[in-house]
């Protein structure tokens, strides 16, 4: 069985986001970037797949040159190709655009899959659009927030994590899939691991290798703006004996906050 | 003309799609359009008269045996073959796990942009600008769209139902065509959490336990302030749900749910950056720590510096008086 997956970089979760207002994006410099957390759960679970149902596991990810760096952890943490569809365009929270050329290098390069697997949003555009929109595009069937999954032969069950429950979903193969965490316990790269993702060459393919046009590849979305919210007041704060805390609580509650 | 489709759980329609579809109305008046709203699965006519009540001009109602059950190939399909023959300028979603599921399949069907999980709209001319959280609220994007239909997910809890009283209008009932192949990705069964009434995306008070709860036996206490209000959910921080005292489904912040309920009660949660992104939407939040250094207190609209093993029992006796 064939596993693709994708990555993406993103900066990690403790990050302080700074704007340029001028340019209209993020500020980059000074940001931690690391494998999106998400993608671990995926990572992981393909590694999981691969090792009980043999096959190859390859990862993919669409972005810049210094996308390779979280290509080659998963390496490092068992995958066993890389490839960097380069695309140097800025962040355009646009999910088609990166759906677009995922399925084109799926549909001319890399055609030979059972199973695509992505995590259920990446950190920071938080938008949860590039699966679904990759499924759509080669109309496969899709399961969102994976915290369960059973692959047996050509048909895979899937748990998915829905408000306050879980659906089921059985699905014929290739699907895409995406995974939420509790799926299972992402593993840490192995020493020997980092030495083997060192030497492995990853493939760059650009956007004109796969023949996008320029239509193809504009963002469907402008961005008009990035900002900062705007910080919340601090309240009032008090330090008093529990039950006048507590009573002094019941009356913000029903004076401002009027839920009682 | 904006469309919005409405999400049927429990033989009901979702509140936040009526959110959705009462923002609707409100834009499509200053757009000098209407509001029309669309139901997808079967035996569904009960449900009109709730879509005319809050804002559709006309209700469409899409219906095949096979969508009995959610799929989101099954749902896409009903949903372009729509689309294809009335021509909305704006579709919204409700950004709930159907919402986020089903609308970027549709819109990839459609090859026109999506934005996701928006908090605030505005019509300018003809165009739909929305706004959106981005980084889990570290920023905020505003985006416009570039393709028509412009389409969007809007977040639950932001946008105020408004009940017109109205229940008259149109009401366009279509039978979909389709096979067994066409829903290969149904839901077969949906599994409850036991204990979960309300998810805490969706509740109007969230009660989260961080660090400070010290342990899985404590979340009982929160339970126990949460059983005192009808809307109510449990969260969690990360810190807890990776100590495994609660299951990730409650975990607030940016690898958890982003929340904004009317009052959000946080006890013993010192308020990481990656924490304060998930629920700092919230109307009130209020924050029971030790420390009165912890950087929550900096959010808090109100915050007691004590110890919530001290706080929590007199504050459920207290509001049993007065709520009883």
């Amino acid at each position: 069985m064939n596993i693709f997956l994708f990555v993406k970089r993103v900066p990690d979760t403790e990050s302080k986001i700074r704007i340029d207002h001028e340019k209209n994006r993020i500020i980059e410099e000074d940001l931690n970037f690391v494998l999106s957390p998400y993608d671990e759960y995926s990572v992981e679970e393909a590694l999981r797949l691969r090792e009980a149902n043999g096959g190859k596991v390859v990862a993919f990810s669409v972005g810049q040159e210094e996308s390779l760096v979280i290509l080659r952890k998963c390496l490092a943490m068992g995958v066993d190709e890389a490839v960097l569809l380069k695309d140097d365009s800025p962040e355009a929270y646009d999910g088609l655009r990166i759906a677009r050329i995922i399925v084109q290098s799926l549909k001319k390069k890399f055609t030979d899959y059972n199973l695509l697997l992505f995590g259920k949003q990446s950190v920071g555009a938080d938008n949860s659009q590039v699966p679904s929109m990759v499924a759509s595009l080669l109309d496969l069937p899709q399961v969102n927030v994976v915290t369960k999954l059973k692959i047996e032969g050509d048909r895979g069950t899937a748990y998915r994590e829905i408000e306050g429950a879980s659906e089921k979903v059985t699905f014929p193969l290739p699907a895409v899939l995406s995974a939420q965490k509790g799926l299972n316990e992402p593993r840490y790269e192995t020493l020997k691991g980092i030495m083997m993702a060192k030497r492995k060459e990853i493939p760059v393919i650009t956007t004109e290798d796969l023949g996008l046009n320029k239509e193809e590849l504009s963002a469907q979305l402008e961005i008009l703006k990035i900002e900062s919210p705007s910080p919340r007041k601090a309240g009032k704060i008090i330090k008093e004996d529990p039950g006048e805390a507590a009573r002094k609580l019941i009356t913000f509650l029903r004076a401002e906050a009027k839920i009682i | 003309m904006i469309l919005v489709f409405l999400e049927v759980r429990e033989e009901k329609i979702k509140k936040s799609s009526l959110e959705a579809l009462s923002h609707a109305k409100r834009r499509a008046g200053e757009m000098s359009t209407e509001a029309n709203a669309v139901l997808v699965g079967k035996d569904l006519n009960n449900f009109a008269s709730e879509a005319l009540r809050y804002g559709a001009a006309k209700v469409y109602i899409l219906e095949n045996p096979l969508l009995a059950q959610y799929s989101p190939s099954g749902f896409t399909l009903a949903l372009i073959s729509l689309i294809k023959e009335i021509g909305p300028e704006i579709i919204f979603f409700s950004a709930t796990s159907m919402g986020k599921d089903l609308a970027p399949r549709v819109a990839a069907k459609l090859g026109v942009g999506l934005a996701s999980d928006c908090i605030s709209t505005a019509s300018k001319g003809e165009k739909l600008e929305v706004g959106r959280p981005i980084f889990a609220g570290k920023a905020l994007a505003t985006l416009t769209f570039k393709s028509s239909p412009a389409i969007a997910t809007l977040r639950p809890n932001v946008f105020p139902l408004i009940d017109s009283g109205e229940t008259q209008g149109e009401v366009v009932k279509k039978t979909v065509n389709l096979s067994e192949e066409d829903v290969k990705d149904k839901v077969i069964e949906i599994l409850k959490e036991e204990g979960t009434e309300l998810d805490v995306t969706e509740a109007d008070i969230v009660i989260s336990g961080g660090r400070g709860m010290k342990g899985p036996e404590n979340f009982g206490l929160l339970q126990e302030l949460s059983s005192l209000f009808p809307h109510s959910a449990i969260g969690a921080s990360r810190a807890a749900v990776d100590a495994g005292w609660i299951d990730h489904q409650h975990q607030v912040g940016q690898t958890g749910k982003t929340v904004s309920p009317n009052v959000y009660l946080a006890f013993g949660i010192s308020g990481a950056t990656q924490h304060l992104a998930g629920m700092g939407t919230s109307k009130f939040i209020v924050a029971v720590n030790k420390d009165s250094e912890a950087p929550i207190f900096k959010s808090a609209d109100f915050g007691i510096v004590g110890d919530l093993f001290e706080v929590i029992p007199v504050l459920r006796e207290e509001l049993k008086k007065v709520l009883s």
